[in-house]
């Protein structure tokens, strides 16, 4: 018989206000095994924890119930306590008295019934429990990025200052990701490239970092602190070890046709390539697609060329495996196709561009060395029309857009207009907008000079229609402001698209078996107060990835997370947590039911021996709990026909216990 | 009109039409979009945001509710799925039917078909015409 202890918390009056603390003490002592019960103002406080060490020393408790807040608030509190007193952590149940009784009722007897039942009801599971001990598992003391933009940058950057090795995993030839492609940054306008490639060179020389570019995560197992990755190296047919980076090749190659999709295939390169001058690694690549030589055996003019004898077009894909103690996921963003919007006739006319390819058009290593130009006829455009949300904020076109908005492009567009007016100041620029959305440091100032300073034309309203006509582009938008409706004949429309997730995201979440949102964005652990965790223990959240964000947030949020990864990889060992599935292997009849339903991968199935009645041995198939990998969700427990699989601390008969309580 | 009349026309007409005036996100797409727009008294944002607020007198005796096309492309451009058309063509049949008098019948549709007429519009306009 388990000697309990109850402790009825008033949390100031947030509890007693609504709740006769006093009677719930007072019920609580009737209760069989209860020998002894008080109230207290603040049960949390250190005065509060004493009391709760003084009483378990007096009375000789084994187990305690706390009437108070939520068990998300101060179970690890009370478990501490109990812990201080000598008594295993486990053997502390809490009574939600507080957010599931005194601030959902009105009137206290009402309060203070419910207030009672559920100390019953805990009291009832005490009975019950017995001391947990958490398992323990070593930690591998290394980090795996995937996704080499700027989250994934700044995230290996910190993880490898601390002196852990990272590896960084990147899709493309070339890390530098979204980032790259800008032309300016705001609300600074300084150039992307002149603030992003010094990271970029500080990783590639970071001892402490790998780059593993042009590959994906193949296959992910294990658990937190120690991870199985495969990685997929794809072939590049140029040995990385041995190519300077001359670019003979690229200049040589007679295959010229094909499109550049680092300049969203406004231009063209040959079918050897590097993404871009500052390329890390500064590597080129052969695109199987277009090369002759890989496509019929006819060429081979890059092998002559090259000085160093790096290409090598029977390279095959390479598969990389590694262990790690902590992965974090920075895969990044795309902008929307914006075809589906027919009104903005971006498929009908080549001078309608989105804004990551406007970027391009006024980066000088675009395709149009820095001039803006139209796409059509490379004539100097003079009246410019931005239109802002295409395909955010938009509930009602499902496959075509985004319900939320995706943050960046008020700024973003601010900024284009701001430059095309810098440069170019017999240009007329609209911008139309639902509305401007600039929080953040220096943000509003920005776009206020845009219209203050550089005479943007920023008008309350949407755009319509867009109809090409006699090489302009017809813009019909309303005016919201001034009741009309506008006509202007624009040389150029630069469409604000929403960003998604990259389409890598979903497919990785699953090897993760880290959750997502119906956008597939990445979910945080807690929205507010652990941001850059997934809920999935180990797995970590950088940039964009985990929701809409621009450089400043990515960067910050990259940082975090590396100060979770550093926190989980200075420790040895991890202390799991004991409550976890366990299966009664006698009842077990292996049919597969637990290891189907589990999203954490824990359960396998053994072959083991059983001694049978009749003193023969049988070889029987029976589920394996892995209590490392084991988040303790409890689904097995009801997936399990024959009642074997069991869930540590809230066990079948446990919570029985509790509904009966409550329906006595 | 007495405020309780209104307040019943509006529910009447949210009823009929299936629109909820509430989504608007005041982006002016309808407006930016309508054909008709010049035509109008009332533009289509500005229907949606009066019956959203009841200050629906004046709708009832402007001619703007005659003069819209029924083309759908505020619907169907729409981003928050407000469908302001339907809501147009709600207060026009609010207004037309207590008046009486069919002003369309079907025998009337062959003689105003063209080959450029969508089929909508025709069925569109037989419900607003007809009581």
């Amino acid at each position: 018989m388990q000697r309990i202890g109850v402790f009825v918390c008033w949390c100031g009056s947030n509890i007693a206000a609504t709740v006769d603390v006093h009677a719930v003490a007072e019920a609580a002592k009737l209760e069989p095994g209860v020998v002894f019960s008080t109230d207290y103002q603040y049960m949390c406080s250190q005065a509060g924890q004493n009391m709760i060490i003084d009483a378990v020393k007096e009375h000789k408790l084994t187990g305690l119930v706390i009437c108070s807040c939520s068990p998300r608030m101060h179970e690890a509190t009370f478990r501490k306590t109990a812990a201080n007193a000598g008594i295993n952590p486990y053997m502390v149940e809490i009574a939600n008295i507080r957010e599931q009784c005194s601030w959902v009722h009105k009137d206290m007897p009402t309060g203070t019934e419910k207030a009672i039942i559920l100390a019953k009801a805990a009291i009832a599971k005490v009975h019950l429990n017995t001391p947990l001990t958490p398992g323990e598992s070593k930690v591998t003391k290394r980090a795996l990025v995937i996704g080499g933009g700027i989250a994934g940058i700044q995230t290996a950057l910190d993880i490898a200052d601390a002196g852990y090795p990272v590896d960084i995993v990147e899709k493309e030839p070339t890390i530098g990701g979204k980032m790259a492609q800008l032309d300016k940054t705001f609300p600074t306008l300084d150039c992307a490239a002149c603030i992003l490639t010094p990271k970029m060179v500080d990783a590639a020389q970071n001892e402490n970092i790998r780059i593993i570019s042009y590959a994906k995560v193949e296959e992910v197992g294990g658990f937190v602190g120690n991870f199985h990755v495969k990685i997929r190296k794809k072939a590049r047919f140029v040995n990385e070890d041995v190519c300077t980076g001359c670019g003979l090749c690229t200049e040589k190659c007679p295959q010229k046709k094909v499109p550049n999709a680092f300049n969203l295939n406004m231009d063209n390169h040959r079918a050897i390539y590097i993404p871009f001058a500052q390329a890390v690694p500064k590597v080129a690549v052969i695109d199987p697609d277009y090369c002759n030589m890989l496509k019929n055996g006819k060429c081979g003019v890059c092998a002559k060329v090259c000085t160093a004898g790096a290409i090598d077009y029977k390279q095959e894909d390479q598969i990389i495996e590694e262990d790690y103690g902590a992965i974090v996921a920075a895969t990044g963003y795309n902008p929307i196709s914006v075809e589906k919007f027919d009104e903005f006739a971006y498929s009908q006319s080549k001078d309608v561009i989105t804004s990551l390819e406007f970027e391009r058009l006024t980066n000088a290593a675009g395709p149009t060395a820095g001039k803006l130009l139209r796409p059509s006829d490379g004539e100097h455009p003079h009246t410019i029309v931005f239109v802002q949300c295409v395909g955010s904020r938009c509930a009602s076109c499902a496959g075509k857009g985004k319900e939320y908005c995706s943050k960046i492009c008020c700024m973003y567009t601010a900024k284009h207009a701001m430059l095309v007016r810098d440069k170019y100041p017999d240009t007329e620029v609209y911008v139309f907008y639902i509305d401007v959305r600039t929080p953040g440091k220096n943000f509003d100032e920005f776009y206020r000079r845009a219209v203050e300073e550089y005479g943007v034309h920023y008008i309350k309203g949407m755009v319509g229609k867009v109809t090409p006509e006699n090489g302009k582009l017809k813009v019909q938008a309303s005016d919201l402001l001034a009741d009309r409706q506008l006509h202007i004949d624009a040389d150029l429309v630069v469409l604000a698209a929403a960003i998604e997730p990259d389409k890598s995201a979903r497919p990785l979440a699953t090897m993760l078996t880290a959750s997502m949102d119906t956008n597939d964005f990445f979910t945080e652990a807690h929205p507010k107060l652990r941001p850059v965790e997934s809920p999935t223990a180990g797995i970590f959240l950088s940039g964009a990835c985990q929701g809409p964000k621009d450089i400043p947030e990515t960067v910050s949020q990259a940082s975090a997370a590396a100060a979770k990864v550093i926190g989980l990889l200075s420790k040895n060992t991890l202390k799991g947590n004991p409550c976890v599935a366990q299966s009664d292997e006698l009842m077990c009849n292996g049919c597969s039911s637990c290891a189907n339903v589990c999203p954490y991968g824990a359960i396998t199935y053994v072959n083991k021996e059983f001694r049978m009645p009749d003193r023969t041995t049988k070889v029987r198939r029976v589920a394996s709990v892995n209590p490392a990998v084991c988040q303790g969700c409890g689904a097995c427990t009801v997936a399990c026909p024959s009642g074997a699989m069991d869930l540590n601390g809230f066990k079948n008969n446990q919570i029985m216990a509790e509904v009966d309580a409550i329906c006595k | 009109m007495e405020k309780n009349k209104t307040a019943a026309l509006r529910e009447q007409i949210l009823r009929a039409s299936g629109v909820n005036p509430k989504k608007c996100m005041r982006c002016g797409k309808c407006s930016g979009t309508c054909p008709a727009y010049d035509e109008m008294e009332y533009h289509p944002h500005q229907f949606v945001y009066m019956v959203e607020t009841g200050n629906i007198e004046p709708l009832l005796h402007s001619e703007s509710v005659y003069k819209c096309l029924s083309c759908f492309a505020c619907v169907e451009r729409c981003p928050r799925g407000v469908e302001p058309a339907k809501l147009i063509e709600a207060l026009c049949a609010a207004v037309t039917r207590p008046q009486g008098a069919n002003h369309m019948t079907p025998d009337d549709i062959p003689a105003l078909l063209d080959e450029d007429l969508p089929q909508q519009a025709i069925v569109s306009a037989l419900r607003k015409y007809m009581k």
